[in-house]
Formats: C-alpha cells, sequence, structure tokens
C-alpha cells in the first residue's frame, strides 16, 4: 500500500498524543535541546510549580550564545554571562540533564553539536528554545525553535500543544554554477518567496540538487527556513543520512542502526506524496548571493545592481526605504566593491568544517585587506580541533584572521564579539537586522563563507569566482 | 486554569512598520539575563535612541495597551523576551497585518491576544490614534472585532481575525497550556510505545 502522506505529516501523526480542546495536537518532543539563554525561566516555571523534569534522558543541554570565543576562564569578565553560565550548571544539576559545558569538548553551538553528537536522528520531533533549530530538519526530522513558556512544557511534559502547518514542496533543480553553494541556494529562495512566504508552512527541500548536497550543506539550508516564515524545514533522509550518522556517539549501533536506518528510509516522501504548495527553482538562475538590506530577503546577485524602490510593489515600499536608509546604500548602486570593515565566518548556518574548509582554500597565500578584522569562529570545539588537525587555523592565522574558540560570537552579539559604529561586516550568518551584530547602527551583508573570505582579502564584496 | 480573556479594550500605540524582528523588540544584549524583571524599559531601545520621534518615546502614547502594527511582526529569533519587554511595557494586545509564527505562539502563552487586520483598517486605525492618542480602541475576540473611538467621536469599525486555536485558548482561559499537557501523561505514555526510535527501532 502507498502512503500519500509527506514525511512531515508522517512523523508528525507519529508523534501526536492527543487532540486538545483547542483543536491543536500534543505532539510528543523527541530531542529537546536547551542552552542558557532561554532556559533560566524556563526552569523557574518548573520550581514555582514544583514540577520534574518528565524525560531527563531527552534533553541534553550545551552553553553557545554567551560564551566568550577568546578566554573561557572563569569567572567571566561579564558578570551577567557568568551568572546565565551559573544557573544553566545548577539546574542541569538539579534536573538530571547531560550539559556540554566548556570544559567538555563535546560542547558548541547547539545546532552543530546535535548533529556532530548523533543526538539529531530522521524521523524525531526536535525543538529547541531557539529559531534555527529548523538547522535539524537536514536530517528529515521536524525540528522547530519555541519560546521560554515552550521550553518549560516540554520540560515538564517533553510535548508541546502545537497546530499542524501544512507542508510547501520547494525543488530546486538543475546544476548548481561554479561558486554558488547552499547558502546561495536559501538566500535564494528567501529573496524569491520573501521573509513570511513561509509563515504557516513547514517548507520541504527536494531535487536533484538537495539530493547531490552533503548533509553539512543541508544543515545550511534547513537552517535559515526561519528567515523565509518557514518555521521548520526539512530534506528526506537517504544514503547520504544514514553514512553521517553511523558511528557518531549517540547514534544506535549495531543491528539496531541497521533497523533503525530502514526505517528513517521508509519516512521519505514517496512519489505520491501530497503537498499543499509546490514552488520550482532552477539552479542555474541562482548566482552568489550578498545582502544588501535589514531582512534576509533584501538580497542581489553579487553581479548585479541594487534596485529601485520604485521596482517594489506600494506596501514594500516603506520597508525597502527605511533599509536603504539603514545600510546608507543608494538604488542602483553595485554590491559588488562595497567596502567591508569587518569579515565574520562561523554560526549554526555556516560554522562547520566543509564552511572553514572552503574559506580556508579562498584564504590560502591570500592576505586579509588593510583595516580589515577578520575573524574564523568554529561552530564547535570539534569543529576547532578537526580544522587544527587539517591545518586551516594556521592558513587563516597567517592570512591575517583571528582564529577563535567555539560558540555563536558576532552572529547576534550577545558576547564581546560585536560591531563597533556603523561598521559593515561581510558575514557567514543569517541574519542582517538593524543592529544584530551588535551596534545599534552596524550593518550586515549575509553571503556564503567563501564570499566572506574573498571579501576579507579585498576589503570589498567580491565575486569569489574572480579569485579562483 | 488561567483567566479567560475575550476583550482588551484602551489607548493604543502606532507602529505601522513592516518586518519587525524581535531583535529590535529587545535587543540581545538585554537578554544577558536569568529573569524577564525589569524587560519593559528596554522595549524597542535601540530603535528609540535612533528615532526620537519612536512612538514608544512620545509621552502621548505612554500608558497604550494596544499595539498596532504591520506585516510580519516578530519575526527572527524565538525569544520570549519580545513579547515579555512588551507586555511588562504595558501592551495587552497587538492589531497587524500578520506575525512571525514563533512570536505568534509565545504570545498566547502569555495571554497577549495578537489578532490581524487588513492593511486600509491599520492605516484607518493609525490615523484616528495618531490625530487623537486618546482614542479608545476595543478588541472583542469573540466577536472578532475591532471598535475605535475618538473623542470627536470618529470612528473606526473592523472585522479581526484570529486562528481558532488561539482563540478556544484565550477565551476559555486554557492559555496556559502546562496544565493541559500534564493531564494528557497517560496518552504521552501509550504515545511513547509506538515511536520506534524510543524503543530501539524495534516496534
Amino acid at each position: 500500500m502507498t502512503d500519500s502522506r509527506n514525511l512531515f505529516n508522517k512523523v508528525w501523526d507519529l508523534h501526536a498524543c492527543q487532540t486538545l480542546p483547542s483543536g491543536q495536537d500534543q505532539l510528543f518532543i523527541g530531542l529537546h535541546l536547551i542552552h542558557e539563554v532561554t532556559s533560566p525561566q524556563a526552569f523557574a516555571i518548573l520550581r514555582e510549580r514544583n514540577l520534574k523534569v518528565a524525560y531527563p534522558e531527552r534533553t541534553v543541554a550545551t552553553v553557545d550564545h554567551i560564551v566568550p570565543t577568546q578566554s573561557t576562564a572563569r569567572p567571566f569578565v561579564d558578570l551577567l554571562a557568568e551568572e546565565m553560565m551559573s544557573a544553566i550548571e545548577k539546574n542541569c544539576r538539579d534536573f538530571g540533564i547531560r550539559l556540554f559545558d566548556l570544559v567538555d569538548n563535546r560542547q558548541g553551538v547547539v545546532h552543530i553539536v546535535g548533529p556532530e553528537q548523533g543526538l539529531t536522528l530522521p524521523g524525531m520531533t526536535i525543538a529547541c528554545g531557539d529559531s534555527h533549530t529548523s538547522t535539524h530538519g537536514a536530517f528529515g526530522s521536524i525540528a522547530f525553535g519555541i519560546g521560554t513558556s515552550q521550553v518549560a512544557d516540554v520540560l515538564a511534559t517533553q510535548t508541546l500543544a502545537l497546530a499542524r502547518p501544512k507542508v510547501r514542496k520547494v525543488e530546486v533543480t538543475g546544476q548548481l554554477k561554479p561558486g554558488v553553494y547552499a547558502k546561495d541556494v536559501i538566500l535564494h529562495i528567501i529573496r524569491k518567496l520573501g521573509v513570511q512566504g513561509g509563515v504557516g508552512y513547514a517548507y520541504e527541500y527536494a531535487g536533484d540538487v538537495f539530493d547531490r548536497m552533503s548533509m553539512e550543506e543541508r544543515m545550511t539550508v534547513c537552517n535559515m527556513s526561519i528567515e523565509g516564515g518557514a518555521r521548520c524545514g526539512y530534506i528526506n533522509p537517504d544514503q547520504t543520512t544514514v553514512d553521517y550518522i553511523k558511528g557518531r556517539p549517540f547514534a544506535p549501533q549495531g543491528e539496531e542502526f541497521e533497523r533503525a536506518a530502514k526505517w528513517w528510509l521508509s519516512l521519505a516522501s514517496g512519489q505520491e506524496a501530497q503537498f499543499d504548495d509546490v514552488v520550482v527553482f532552477k539552479a542555474e538562475e541562482i548566482e552568489p548571493t550578498v545582502t544588501w538590506g535589514i531582512t534576509p530577503a533584501q538580497s542581489v546577485g553579487v553581479k548585479e545592481t541594487l534596485p529601485t524602490i520604485a521596482s517594489f510593489p506600494a506596501d514594500d515600499q516603506k520597508v525597502i526605504s527605511e533599509a536603504f536608509q539603514y545600510m546608507d546604500l543608494k538604488e542602483g548602486q553595485p554590491i559588488q566593491g562595497l567596502k567591508i570593515n569587518v569579515a565574520f565566518i562561523g554560526s549554526c548556518t555556516n560554522g562547520r568544517i566543509s564552511d572553514l574548509r572552503e574559506a580556508a582554500r579562498i584564504v590560502k597565500g591570500r592576505h586579509v585587506a588593510a583595516g580589515v578584522k577578520a575573524l574564523v569562529v568554529p561552530g564547535s570545539q570539534l569543529v576547532r580541533k578537526q580544522a587544527m588537525e587539517e591545518g586551516l587555523d594556521k592558513i587563516f592565522e597567517e592570512a591575517g584572521f583571528e582564529w577563535r574558540g567555539a560558540g555563536c560570537s558576532m552572529c547576534l552579539a550577545m558576547n564581546p564579539d560585536k560591531l563597533q559604529g556603523n561598521e559593515v561586516c561581510a558575514s557567514s550568518s543569517n541574519r542582517n537586522f538593524k543592529g544584530r551584530q551588535g551596534s545599534p547602527t552596524g550593518r550586515t551583508l549575509l553571503m556564503s563563507p567563501a564570499m566572506v573570505a574573498a571579501a576579507a582579502v579585498t576589503g570589498a564584496v567580491t565575486d569569489v569566482r574572480e579569485l579562483e | 486554569m488561567v483567566q479567560a480573556i475575550t476583550q482588551v479594550t484602551g489607548s493604543a500605540v502606532p507602529l505601522l512598520l513592516d518586518d519587525i524582528d524581535t531583535d529590535r523588540i529587545i535587543p540581545a544584549r538585554f537578554l544577558r539575563c536569568v529573569t524577564f524583571d525589569g524587560l519593559g524599559e528596554h522595549a524597542f531601545e535601540d530603535d528609540r535612541i535612533q528615532d526620537p520621534a519612536h512612538p514608544f518615546n512620545q509621552a502621548q502614547f505612554q500608558g497604550g495597551k494596544i499595539l498596532v502594527a504591520g506585516r510580519n511582526f516578530g519575526c527572527g529569533s524565538s525569544r520570549e523576551h519580545a513579547p515579555q519587554a512588551l507586555m511588562r511595557w504595558g501592551i495587552q494586545a497587538i492589531i497587524a497585518e500578520s506575525y512571525a509564527e514563533i512570536f505568534f505562539g509565545n504570545c498566547v502563552s502569555l495571554g497577549i491576544p495578537c489578532v490581524r487586520a487588513s492593511r486600509a483598517n491599520l492605516e484607518a486605525l493609525t490615523k484616528l490614534i495618531s490625530a487623537d492618542p486618546r482614542t479608545s480602541v476595543a478588541i472583542d475576540l469573540l466577536a472578532q472585532t475591532l471598535t475605535a473611538q475618538s473623542e470627536s467621536g470618529q470612528q473606526v469599525k473592523a472585522t479581526v481575525e484570529i486562528p481558532p486555536g488561539a482563540k478556544q485558548s484565550l477565551t476559555t482561559g486554557g492559555w496556559d497550556f502546562l496544565g493541559q499537557l500534564l493531564d494528557g501523561e497517560p496518552k504521552v505514555r501509550a504515545q511513547v510505545a509506538r515511536i520506534p526510535y524510543l524503543q530501539k527501532f524495534a516496534v
């Protein structure tokens, strides 16, 4: 019998415990990831109500947002950060939750750690008090960000009250051009579908472009689903998925792994699978993409000029004007050649080993341009270790980059890494919101790690293909 | 059981901008905390510093209970600190063209109704409250209407939308989901037995 359900609905159905009076489902959460920023108030709710953690073995904690990337000596210089660090240590101790802390080499950005450790598996429901939880959808799981009240719900019951979203299949078919990365694919999708195009939907990314991607590339794509409004984005599990998971510390082993792999592959949306909507993009149309504005949809191909305000629908013109004003850019100007002050390589979007390898390949034998501050922040301690074993740290340091410890760093600037004044930052992160990188007037240009490397060594937005 | 919320009435704050993200509602540096206390005074802090005319800076909008916003309000980071900051500033309900999903869910969990209105109605409402900040705005969640009346007697009446699940939860006092979820424990246990990865992939 063929199953006409897509992966999303198969996995949802399997985790739905009951329908609540509101019409929402009570959904079991297979893996709960927590970090220091959005969990302390949730533990306070448990203490207030005298509740225990229902399934402590199904929650895993690490620390990332506030972690300094230069010195992790305790106590931290920032006493507020120190208080948060102490709080998660105490909460994990009191409630019996596994914590990958700073002295554990498994520590890192939560969305890098889950997959790296084999905690993230296909067919799971995964929640975390962080919007980039969509990253884990790369494995064919339903993974989404939640607020702190919901973190408390998961801790106390391992479930959430949620309404089932619709599912849109986003197909990209054909051959990506040289110099076009997973980051460009997702920036292109967001540019075309808009920052709220995905509200109410989960995105299934399908087509031969995603079939050929490595797991790390798939994570980059799924990571930014939320920037397109989709709380959740996923890719069907295949042999690439199975091969990635095999042998990871928390993954099933031996015969159990064989049974697991069979089940994982059976979850993929089949030929008959139904969707609420389907959109198709051609891979050949995707260029190395750079954001110029204050939302991730405000982007252009590196060879394009910035749009005119009048080219947008009337309702959009106000926010487009606001973007031009904040960024101090002009309609019709080329993006290529725009001077930068800072280059940041890292984050849950692009802080994995393959990202560092690509950036290092561009940087090798070159030097960071005069006046540019450039930093590389590995996504986890294990990514950092791997990179050092491959000599990538030397390549970066010889080129004038700062080689840092693992953490969220300048993606959101809750730690000492911040832009100053109205600096322009070429960034491999995920958000170009006003003030996002820690200076209320700082300006962010999102792009692939290879493009950030190219900008770092030339001092301006550069088509990475011209450096090959 | 928490309090049922069927209507919110009060003065309003006009902020008819699109794609306002949660970093703008509460900049990340204020998330260095272990409680939500004191977030209210930092709502929109960087926008307010850069724009002295920001409505949250203006004396006539202090005490506003209802925020009027544009499209995709609350996009970006999942931080519940954002609705917490708005709530602690005094906001009890939001009328906007649309909302980001995580922000919307966080608001429901805090008992802050987020209703949708058409662009034309939001513009009419903004015009009215900008001209007369003492305009009284009433949102009726059961009837799904908003009624705004200025002191000079000018009115805006409109229908508003709210998803049925959120409406049911708010208007029956079921928006604190934790109690309901705890009560479902036997059903959760039954479901756990059917989930392959919780049973060594042997079911």
